[in-house]
């Protein structure tokens, strides 16, 4: 049984000019020792669909639709304080822009400790040990627990985030671009760390970015998301040899090859189209360079085409 | 130098940095000799500030025994003007203390939440904004009575509401900052959240305000005891002021007026020029531009 379940949720922000449908009935699974990317371009719901894990969303945002599964319960009827108590110790996150998630004004010690506390019945001092280990974890010596965050560079920050979010023993992690607005190098990096967390903690992961490289990196299955639905999913390596979606094509085709051959990078024309009205069929059509007839009429399903590939676009039979 | 760049989390690197203001080392300076006289005030060539002497020692002129003279009453004046300097401190302090107490809260909780509870708090806030201080303060101290904690009382309802509107404003911009999501994203409860991670960013907003309402206390504490609203059984300076007013004789006697006027506006403008330090080295950039 899959550790996180996610069955056709949706989120809808009721704005003054309409109704926006951010996800529009997503589904997929995480299971104990996976690592899953979720990838597409900005807007397209990535970041609403996992804030929906951790029931962040809101107003005027709205779960109308679906079950979030984990650990065998629904998560969307629990209450408030059962919902804080599984953040941080059920689920954490990684935040994007470590830059300002973290207290400018308190040691990195103390943010930790300070998680600990919350979900843990235990001494301060033991939290301070635990905050020391836990940078140590993450690469930071222990003798910098007192430490403020303007002290730090990005990428030492974006790693105390780390610290954080797995202070508690967290059964699921999820990364929201955790390396975007970094160099290549604290990249490098910081997903050498995560990769040695999965090992070490045995942590599945939710890794959200818009960088193809970061997700062919870490992650073992991978999720493409447009204008608020799965297009496509499958296992990383055969989705990026051989992508099925008209959309997975234009992404992976847009990005350069470091050892493949140098071809003429391709662009997407267009842009995603205004979630307030979708197009009625594929949401892909407009872009699509082979649009037939029915993609304007029909929404397709996502289907099974073996291999665990599934595949929602009507060219594919 | 460095240790200067955690100057908020000490308070011996907070003096340090306060230190290096101008205005700053004048207040500093001007609090610091007149904490010294308050705490040693027995030690201070004093007598019983309270106690009446004989009649030839009634409004004698400075001398060698009575360095400021004496009031109508035989009172050494010297004695009154340094106890008095208790009286000051000790309302200054617990009024912005419970000022900053209650309006921090309020504050705090109505900027974190929003919505109903806020309109609800700054509702109070507004009314008790709106009522005109001085009256108000008349009014109540007349009311409760002449006691030193009821002025100490006093002075907290009129000031808190400024604190709260100052604290909410701070807060309604932390709470829009990232780490607040993130730690309620780590599952931090509301009150963690609040007291925890807002709390200490609004720690400097805080301080310069409650210099101020220290200046303010002592102000009114004075006007309320030279209106007669006192209570004649402390020795304070407005006391001072209102004997001498009422005695008469005011006109004649430089040396009754003068020590307790010079005491309250050297120390109302120490704590001023403290204030003014205080929000001035709390800027962004203030460190640096010195190079510290």
């Amino acid at each position: 049984m899959a550790l996180l379940e996610v069955r056709n949720l949706k989120i809808y922000y009721f704005t003054r000019e309409g109704v926006v449908k951010a996800v529009d009935g997503i589904s997929f699974s995480v299971s104990e020792d996976e690592t899953l990317g979720l990838i597409g371009e900005s807007g397209c719901g990535k970041t609403t669909a996992v804030f929906s894990i951790l029931r962040f969303v809101v107003p005027p945002g709205r779960i109308v639709g679906g079950e979030i599964i984990f650990e065998g319960r629904d998560i969307i009827p629990l209450s408030d304080e059962e919902m804080r108590l599984l953040r941080g110790e059920g689920i954490a996150m990684v935040f994007q822009g470590a830059q300002n998630a973290l207290n400018p004004v308190m040691t990195v010690g103390k943010q930790i400790s300070e998680v600990i506390l919350e979900h843990e019945s235990i001494t301060k001092e033991e939290a301070w040990e635990r905050a020391k280990s836990q940078l140590e974890l993450v690469g930071i010596g222990s003798e910098r627990v007192n430490s403020y965050p303007h002290e730090f560079s990005g990428g030492m920050k974006q790693r105390v985030m780390v610290a954080i979010a797995t202070a508690c023993n967290p059964r699921l992690l999820i990364m929201d671009e955790p390396v975007t607005g970094l160099d290549v190098i604290v990249q490098r990096q910081l997903l050498a760390l995560t990769n040695s967390l999965r090992e070490k903690m045995r942590l599945p992961i939710i890794f959200i970015t818009h960088d193809l490289s970061v997700i062919a990196e870490t992650c073992d299955n991978v999720a493409v998301m447009y204008a608020g639905k799965i297009v496509e999913k499958g296992d990383t390596v055969s989705l990026y040899k051989d992508p099925l979606h008209p959309y997975s094509k234009g992404l992976i085709g847009s990005y350069p090859s470091v050892r493949g051959e140098k071809k003429e990078l391709k662009s997407i024309p267009g842009a995603p189209p205004r979630l307030i009205n979708p197009p009625v069929g594929c949401r892909f059509y407009p872009r699509c360079p082979y649009a037939m007839d029915i993609c304007e009429i029909e929404e397709p399903e996502l289907k099974n085409v073996g291999d665990n590939r599934l595949v929602a676009c009507h060219l594919i039979k | 130098m460095t240790k200067l760049l955690h100057g908020l989390s000490s308070v011996k690197g907070f003096v340090m940095l306060l230190w290096t203001n101008k205005m700053g080392r004048f207040g500093l300076i001007i609090f610091a000799v007149f904490a010294v006289i308050a705490i040693f005030a027995p030690f201070l060539h004093t007598v019983d500030p309270s106690a009446t002497g004989s009649c030839e020692n009634m409004l004698v002129p400075p001398c060698a025994q009575f360095w400021f003279g004496t009031d109508d009453l035989a009172r050494d004046i010297w004695s009154q003007v340094i106890y008095g300097s208790r009286i000051s401190l000790l309302v200054g302090f617990v009024a912005a203390g419970l000022t900053i107490l209650v309006g921090t809260l309020v504050g705090i909780i109505a900027g974190f939440y929003g919505g109903k509870i806020e309109e609800v708090l700054m509702r109070i806030v507004d009314f008790f904004m709106m009522l005109p201080q001085l009256p108000l303060m008349i009014i109540l101290a007349a009311v409760l009575g002449p006691s030193i904690w009821n002025i100490i009382f006093v002075v907290s309802v009129v000031s808190w509401p400024t604190t709260a509107r100052v604290v909410r404003s701070q807060v309604l911009s932390i709470r829009e900052r990232a780490f607040i999501e993130a730690s309620r994203c780590i599952g931090a409860s509301d009150s963690l959240l609040m007291f925890g991670e807002i709390f200490p960013n609004v720690v400097p907003i805080i301080f310069a305000q409650s210099v101020l309402i220290v200046t303010e206390a002592i102000y009114a504490e004075a006007v309320l005891a030279f209106l007669g609203l006192g209570d004649p059984t402390t020795v304070s300076w407005g006391m001072m002021l209102h004997f001498a007013f009422e005695s008469g004789v005011m006109s004649r006697t430089p040396n009754w007026i003068v020590p307790p006027v010079a005491s309250i506006v050297v120390l109302i403008i120490g704590f001023t020029f403290l204030g003014t330090a205080v929000s001035d080295v709390l800027k962004p950039g203030y460190r640096e531009t010195r190079g510290l």
